[in-house]
């Protein structure tokens, strides 16, 4: 098994980027379309690299969303990235009737994505999309743990058939994957080895997983399996419930809200194949506000604490068995 | 006896899409007119007036030979396309499409029910031929439209048109504004936008639940070419193709806008000019009174 370590640290949007400019180098038939902020979800550089490819669209992202539709229909890969707050709000009837419902390949790059867009505030900071998107039908949607995943996420998705968002954000975070590192559509990649709890994360608290699953092992000697959930749909239930079977309780973690998005998507796995005690890690119910990112993060416990305390708690609910199963009562406040 | 038996056909005629004399189109329309009212009695449900108001207008677009088209290669890559933004008007869509050859005109008695291609709003999954996109929430069929015209004009570069038709309360919505400005900042002049100005919506006149006039002058600013017309007289809207089609040879840099005055429910008295007839399918008698009309 890959030791991961930090290479460095680098925003996801800049691997996007990169990715998208090997796409277009790889197929011709890719169109990029901007919404005005190209130069913060830096599909400048394609726009450098293409000029005839790209398509300013101005401060539309209905519109922009729809074109795409009309180009993908008209046989070319059709990618539209804007912040994700309008990447996936303020066209959702045109994301379900004009891309899903049409099949039609569009490719949406969800940038400045989660708390991490800072102090810009709750209105720019999405942290529901994941569950919105991860409902409508034909739709694929990842969410890439650091620079180099988010490179190879968007060629990989944009090399499939099919509408996909592939989430990223904008400040630097932990750059720990290698080119060698597996990224598989629709797989779930086993991060670090252990049977004791499962964490389950995505961006950029994948990092955060692996730094709680090294602490638990040091002050308690638990093995913590860590996987990185990229793909939250279509879901690798065989990983999934594969980890419920042998581990026995799982954690969930994402910078995302925990109504619906990775949570409920692992929820949805093991309650359906093997129930076991899960407990969720993520933003609760709750909108964000303005403050640098890490501050944020720690604010919303965001944090690899979070995540040790919560494998802790399922970890003990596992050894209670059925005493374990919570109360009414009991339940904590998500 | 109340009961009354009304076995309903469909015919297995089909039209070339040829250049015709003005007073050619209208046998055409009659039998649009016929499977629109045929198919929506049997469906029981779905949308009656716009539909009728607007079969003059597209017996011209697809048996004028305006658009280029091979129902036996309907994909093929040298198309010209069309796109029904006002999806609830499918029933026109699929007569016109049946009548060109693209599926078996039989196929419409299943409009609306479990299994059919024939969808309430048009799918473009269900893989019916001549279907280039999904339609029916407002607005986003000409957004699409601009999004192929700007392909056709910028990536594959060839002379292919785009024809959509919008209705006059999609004006209302945001993104069709959206669209015009992207058309005119993107020189679709390969797109040619019709407004079926029917001044009708399910609620009432448009000038009453949201008035979007003037719509030419509107048009106008966004840097259309806008061509008013009689929505129901051949001559003028065959002139408006053909001006569409100077435009775009001529590549004049801008979108052309036809407006349409139609009527909706036009060819049934009772219908005619009715906005109640929007989202209602006739009922048995209505039906055969309708068809006696439509002769």
């Amino acid at each position: 098994m890959q030791k991961f370590e930090i290479l460095g640290n680098k925003p996801t949007r800049h691997g996007f980027a990169k990715g998208l400019v090997q796409l277009g180098e790889r197929n011709d038939n890719v169109v990029v379309l901007g919404a005005d902020v190209s130069g913060s979800v830096k599909t400048s550089d394609f726009q450098k690299a293409y000029p005839y490819k790209f398509f300013s669209i101005g401060i539309a992202e209905q519109n922009a969303t729809t074109i795409a539709a009309g180009m993908a229909l008209s046989g070319k890969i059709a990618v539209f990235s804007t912040y994700s707050a309008f990447a996936a709000f303020r066209n959702t009837d045109m994301l379900r009737v004009s891309v899903c419902y049409n099949n039609a390949n569009v490719k949406i790059g969800g940038g400045h994505s989660g708390i991490t867009v800072g102090p810009d505030g709750a209105t720019h900071q999405s942290l529901e999309e994941v569950s919105l998107l991860r409902a409508l039908p034909n739709m694929t949607v990842v969410v890439p743990c650091d620079y180099e995943e988010a490179r190879k996420a968007i060629i990989l998705v944009g090399e499939k058939y099919g509408p996909a968002y592939v989430r990223f954000g904008r400040s630097a975070i932990p750059l720990f994957t290698r080119a060698n590192t597996p990224l598989e559509y629709g797989k779930a990649q086993v991060f670090r080895d252990g049977n004791d709890v499962a964490l389950v994360a995505n961006g950029l608290m994948v990092w955060k997983a692996l730094e709680a699953a090294e602490k638990l092992y040091t002050d308690h000697g638990i093995n913590a399996r860590v996987i990185n959930n990229a793909f939250v749909k279509p879901m690798d239930e065989e990983t999934i419930t594969k980890a419920a079977q042998e581990c026995g309780c799982i954690v969930t973690a994402e910078e995302h809200q925990v109504t619906g998005g990775l949570s409920g998507a692992v929820a949805e796995v093991i309650c359906k194949n093997f129930p076991v005690p899960i407990e969720y890690v993520g933003m609760r119910d709750t909108f964000g506000g303005s403050g640098e990112p890490e501050e944020l993060l720690e604010h919303y416990n965001l944090n690899w604490q979070s995540i040790y305390a919560s494998a802790l708690t399922a970890i003990k609910r596992k050894k209670e068995g059925f005493i374990g199963v919570r109360k009414i009562t009991e339940i904590p406040e998500y | 006896m109340e009961f009354m038996e009304f076995k309903v056909e469909f015919d297995d005629v089909v039209f070339e899409n040829i250049r015709r004399n003005p007073q050619d189109y209208s046998p055409i329309a009659l039998k649009i007119r016929q499977d629109i009212i045929k198919s929506l009695y049997l469906a029981k449900s779905g949308h009656s007036g716009g539909p009728l108001g607007i079969a003059d207008l597209m017996s011209v677009l697809y048996f004028g030979g305006f658009m280029k088209y091979d129902p036996n290669n309907w994909q093929m890559k040298q198309r010209d396309r069309f796109v029904l933004s006002a999806g609830h008007m499918a029933p026109i869509l699929y007569s016109i499409l049946a009548r060109a050859g693209f599926f078996p005109t039989e196929e419409l008695s299943t409009l609306r029910k479990l299994g059919s291609r024939l969808q309430g709003h048009p799918g473009y999954d269900e893989n019916l031929p001549g279907i280039e996109t999904s339609s029916g929430s407002l607005g986003q069929g000409i957004s699409i439209a601009v999004g192929m015209a700007m392909s056709d004009k910028y990536l594959d570069k060839n002379n292919q048109a785009v024809y959509c038709i919008t209705g006059d309360g999609e004006l209302q919505e945001g993104i069709v504004w959206e669209a015009a400005m992207a058309a005119a900042n993107h020189k679709v002049d390969n797109l040619c936008w019709i407004v079926d100005n029917n001044d009708c919506q399910i609620d009432g006149r448009v000038k009453d639940i949201m008035s979007i006039y003037p719509i030419k002058e509107k048009f106008q600013s966004f840097n259309f070419d806008v061509i008013e017309i009689d929505g129901h007289n051949f001559q003028e809207i065959v002139s408006a193709f053909d001006k569409f089609n100077v435009n775009k040879n001529d590549k004049i840099g801008k979108p052309t806008c036809v407006i349409a005055k139609t009527y909706m429910g036009k060819g049934v008295s009772f219908m005619n000019d009715q906005y109640g007839w929007h989202g209602i399918p006739p009922n048995l008698d209505q039906a055969l009174q309708a068809l006696n009309e439509l002769v």
